[in-house]
């Protein structure tokens, strides 16, 4: 069954292009808001403009096989532009545009780019930083001109769309014959990966890979030309790839582009997608917000606010699942729908939303829940750069929070021994650019594709996933220590922005913690507790108290389960700063470097687990434009309430 | 990365201009002039007359000696509608919005000038008031593309940090779309991070629409990174002029102002 659901001769993304130009040339393919109008491009447009774009690309010397890098915020042109690149069978390359130019350099010198568009000065001159180092980097295009008309050696999109014009009108048949070129198994995209250890890798994935898991994903959820979504994840993210290009040409639907990162709240509410994906956080951040105003609000709101979610909370989800409902309790979400949630959904501009997904880390069940228990669809996704972020989906009515769904549509899967998952299908990548011996030890010879990540099929055949493989250890009692475990747990409550867990080869668990300073801070306004800034904030005794107490809860969770009751956490701290991608803690999608974080802060662990209470520490931070400061502070170290098995039982 | 602008003629010249308060003698026979196109820095410790020049200059104090140039026209003094109609456009120490009114509709103030249509015609919103808006309305769109506060285009001022409100003040000068931007303390209680961005905006402004900036700034390492000329009053009197470097070398200078840091 794979491939035959792709129709026949669609089968790479610049032939979809011109099929929709085609069948549904008029219909929207492409917005963006500019000086504050919804600009809308048709598929006939876009498809005309990618074809200029692709004659410019090539009048400058662009060919078959090369990388064309693409950095920037969600701007229609770059979209197409990857495109263009396509088209001539080149490779987009796009890298996250927060990035400094060093940590550019390292990517644009392995994948040897020659060609860049990016979006503005800012990026520019990123490029100009990073040119001395590669040289290779002859030809750098911008989008935006502002403050770029005296750079030299840089030439602007609309002068490239010009020259491919003209470069069209002297060769007519070169745009169709460089189509008809491309093959499915071509290379469509080189994504790196974020990669928590070591230098990030190229993933290359192919038309067909790609446009198989779109596909897939499209059947499953009934996507059509209809949809509409609003693109405004980093764009060199596997998720935003999937959704925003591949689905997008395979589906045919409209993708809107935000103003920019600051009013994507305003642009949600105004375009009402239909589709939505989003991490975790961000989900989180909308519902902290709602809270937020919640308390601001009158008392009637409040009352039936406070009534409402109750109600929602207790059969919201299984009406959503139309599972069995009381009369009763259907009569009152009938009420609360009309009065809370519907007009809930409405400021959080998801009033249209069939289907929303979830991905990138775990969502806490509090969270998830809620959504769902106010009607809408979240579900969960389960997949990484190297599979077309396609492995398992959550279906309509078989969704639990602590699991990340059956395997999607050409998916085999399989647990190893050692528990971990293996994966087989078209949606595998081809390799690990000029890394033969990354990709050899990924894929094994049977083909099946080792994650990384261990987890179990539960009983109604659903992927659970527990932790990364590698970083699953043993306690020195020998029980099982699975630090993502415990760091989700911590993380679900709002106060705690990130948590490490360390106990491999120890005799106890110990944490540290960086508090979440947008909740804990509209915490501390309400009680009148003044603070300078994150450090001082995150030292005052009240704090640490309330850190404390979320760190018992989850002990207390904990102890409830016998394989994992060693686990509780005996002592943690309260980090002095955020950890941060600039400074290498983090990566660029934030998750944590185990390892970078455990070698830097190797004294507060030692802290942790001499038994000392406080610890002094100094470290160096980087700022957004570069420069670096030192931070230092004497940290506290406190003991936190573990629990035995039995009691927690009987607690519970 | 250097910027090979073109820097033309006199654009406004100031000859021999004293105000005086009473017994107070604000400024004592001042003569400066600004070319097109640059950015000129007045700087000066606390009381120096800064402001007052910058007042003078917009038509808000009129000086007792001395004559304004500008456009070549020759006046005694100026008075603000006149300034305004001559292409000046200013913000101010103490920021001077509308705080009930949102950021768009502060913004669109700006363009008070541009608007030809009788309050009728306004009012009921027919003809020219109709086209006028919309063309006007465009126009403050792209400024407020320009200084990148789109997410705040609904939002009141007086919600604003002031970091922000700052920004707004600029936007509602450009708005006017002026030749000679005046800016007092545009950077006075920013933190470093805002500091770079207003900086930035200012060189975009001056490169972009080449419209010339007299600027009245504290930060010594801003000054003499982003002007192109620097006058330095103190006590109401000129005690030097040129470019950054010649005035960082400048004996009285150094005395009055940059030995007390």
């Amino acid at each position: 069954m794979p491939r035959s659901s792709v129709p026949a001769g669609l089968d790479t993304f610049p032939r979809l292009l011109l099929h929709h130009a085609k069948v549904r040339g008029g219909a929207p393919a492409t917005r963006e808001k500019d000086l504050g109008i919804w600009q809308t491009w048709s598929w006939r447009k876009v498809a005309h403009e990618v074809r200029a774009l692709a004659c410019g690309l090539a009048a400058q010397g662009f060919e078959r096989g090369m990388h064309l890098a693409i950095i920037g915020d969600n701007r229609p042109r770059l979209y197409w532009s990857m495109l263009a690149a396509q088209c001539l069978g080149g490779i987009p390359v796009p890298m996250y545009q927060d990035a400094p130019a060093a940590e550019f350099v390292y990517v644009l010198q392995d994948a040897e780019i020659a060609y860049a568009i990016v979006e503005d000065q800012e990026q520019v001159d990123k490029m100009l930083e990073a040119r001395p180092s590669v040289p290779s980097l002859a030809h750098v295009f911008y989008d935006d001109p502002r403050g770029l008309r005296n750079y030299e050696g840089v030439t602007s999109f609309d002068e490239l769309i010009e020259i491919g014009h003209a470069w069209d009108r002297d060769h007519p048949d070169f745009f169709a014959a460089e189509v008809a070129k491309g093959r499915a198994e071509d290379v469509s995209i080189m994504l790196y990966t974020s990669g928590t250890t070591g230098k990030p890798k190229g993933v290359r994935q192919t038309h067909s890979a790609f446009i198989t898991a779109a596909h897939g994903g499209c059947e499953f959820d009934h996507l059509s030309a209809d949809d509409s979504i609003l693109s405004y994840l980093p764009m060199a993210w596997v998720g935003d790839h999937l959704f925003s290009l591949a689905q997008w040409v395979v589906a045919g639907f409209t993708i809107n582009c935000p103003e920019s990162a600051d009013t994507v709240m305003t642009d949600l509410r105004e375009i009402g997608p239909t589709y939505y994906f989003a991490p975790p956080r961000i989900f989180e951040n909308l519902l902290t917000q709602v809270m937020i105003r919640m308390e601001d609000a009158s008392a009637i709101k409040r009352w039936m606010f406070a009534h409402f979610t109750d109600v929602a909370r207790r059969c919201g989800p299984e009406i959503l699942d139309g599972k069995p409902v009381s009369l009763g309790d259907r009569i009152q979400y009938a009420i609360g729908n009309l009065l809370v949630y519907a007009p809930l959904r409405n400021v959080l501009g998801m009033s249209r939303i069939r289907v929303a997904y979830t991905a990138g880390a775990a969502i806490g069940p509090d969270l998830f829940r809620f959504y769902r228990s106010i009607g809408i669809n979240l579900k969960q996704l389960y997949g990484s750069t190297e599979t077309c972020a396609y492995v398992c989906l959550q279906p309509d009515g078989g969704v639990h929070f602590d699991s990340v769904g059956l395997p999607a549509p050409n998916v085999e899967l399989k647990i190893a021994g050692d528990g971990e998952v293996l994966v087989r299908g078209p949606m595998l990548l081809k390799e690990y650019y000029k890394r033969p011996d990354a990709t050899a030890e990924s894929i094994d010879a049977d083909g099946w594709f080792h994650t990384g990540d261990a987890g179990f099929l539960d009983e109604t055949g659903q992927l659970r996933i527990i932790d990364r493989a590698k970083d699953v250890g043993k306690l020195a009692s020998g029980a099982i220590f699975a630090p993502n475990y415990i760091e989700n747990k911590l993380k679900f409550f709002p106060h705690i922005k990130e948590a490490v867990a360390f106990g491999d080869a120890r005799d106890t668990v110990c944490a540290m913690i960086n508090i979440d300073i947008g909740s804990v801070g509209n915490w501390a306004e309400r009680r009148g507790l003044a603070y300078s800034g994150y450090t001082d904030l995150g030292a005052k005794s009240e704090v640490y108290q309330l850190v404390r107490e979320c760190v018992e809860q989850v002990n207390a969770e904990l102890a409830r389960d016998t394989a994992l009751s060693g686990s509780q956490v005996s002592r943690f701290l309260v980090l002095h700063k955020e950890l941060d991608p600039d400074d290498d803690e983090l990566t660029r999608t934030r998750k944590v470097r185990r390892g970078f974080v455990s070698e830097k802060y190797k004294v507060l662990i030692d802290a942790l687990y001499s038994g000392k209470d406080v610890q002094h520490i100094e470290t160096l931070v980087r700022f957004e434009d570069g420069r670096t400061g030192m931070v230092a502070a004497d940290l506290r170290i406190e003991p936190a309430k573990t629990f035995s098995p039995a009691a927690a039982t009987k607690a519970a | 990365m250097s910027q090979p602008r073109h820097i033309g003629d006199v654009l406004l010249k100031v000859d021999n201009v004293s105000l005086s308060f009473g017994g107070v003698k604000a400024l004592t026979d001042i003569s400066l002039d600004v070319r097109e196109h640059e950015v000129r820095a007045i700087i000066g410790p606390n009381g120096a007359g800064k402001s007052s020049m910058l007042n003078v200059i917009n038509g808000v104090y009129h000086p007792q000696q001395g004559t304004i140039t500008i456009h070549g026209k020759v006046r005694r003094d100026m008075n603000t509608y006149a300034a305004a109609s001559h292409g000046i456009a200013r913000t101010f120490q103490n920021i001077a919005l509308f705080r009930g009114m949102s950021v768009l509709d502060n913004i669109m103030t700006g363009r008070n000038l541009k608007m030809k249509a009788t309050l009728f015609e306004q009012a009921i919103w027919i003809g020219r008031a109709r086209r006028e808006e919309l063309a006007n309305r465009r126009k403050v769109e792209e400024v407020i593309d320009f200084l990148e506060i789109q997410h705040i285009r609904k939002t009141p001022v007086g919600r604003l940090p002031y970091g922000l409100q700052k920004r707004v003040e600029l936007a509602r000068a450009l708005a006017a779309e002026p030749s000679l931007l005046l800016l007092d303390e545009p950077m006075a209680g920013m933190n470093v991070e805002e500091k770079q961005d207003m900086c930035r905006f200012i060189l975009d402004v001056n490169e972009q629409y080449g419209t010339t900036i007299v600027l009245i700034e504290h930060d010594m390492g801003v000054v003499m990174d982003i002007s192109d000329r620097v006058v330095v009053l103190d006590y109401g009197k000129k005690i030097g002029d040129g470019s950054p470097d010649e005035v960082r070398n400048n004996k009285a200078v150094i005395d009055a102002y940059l030995g007390t840091h």
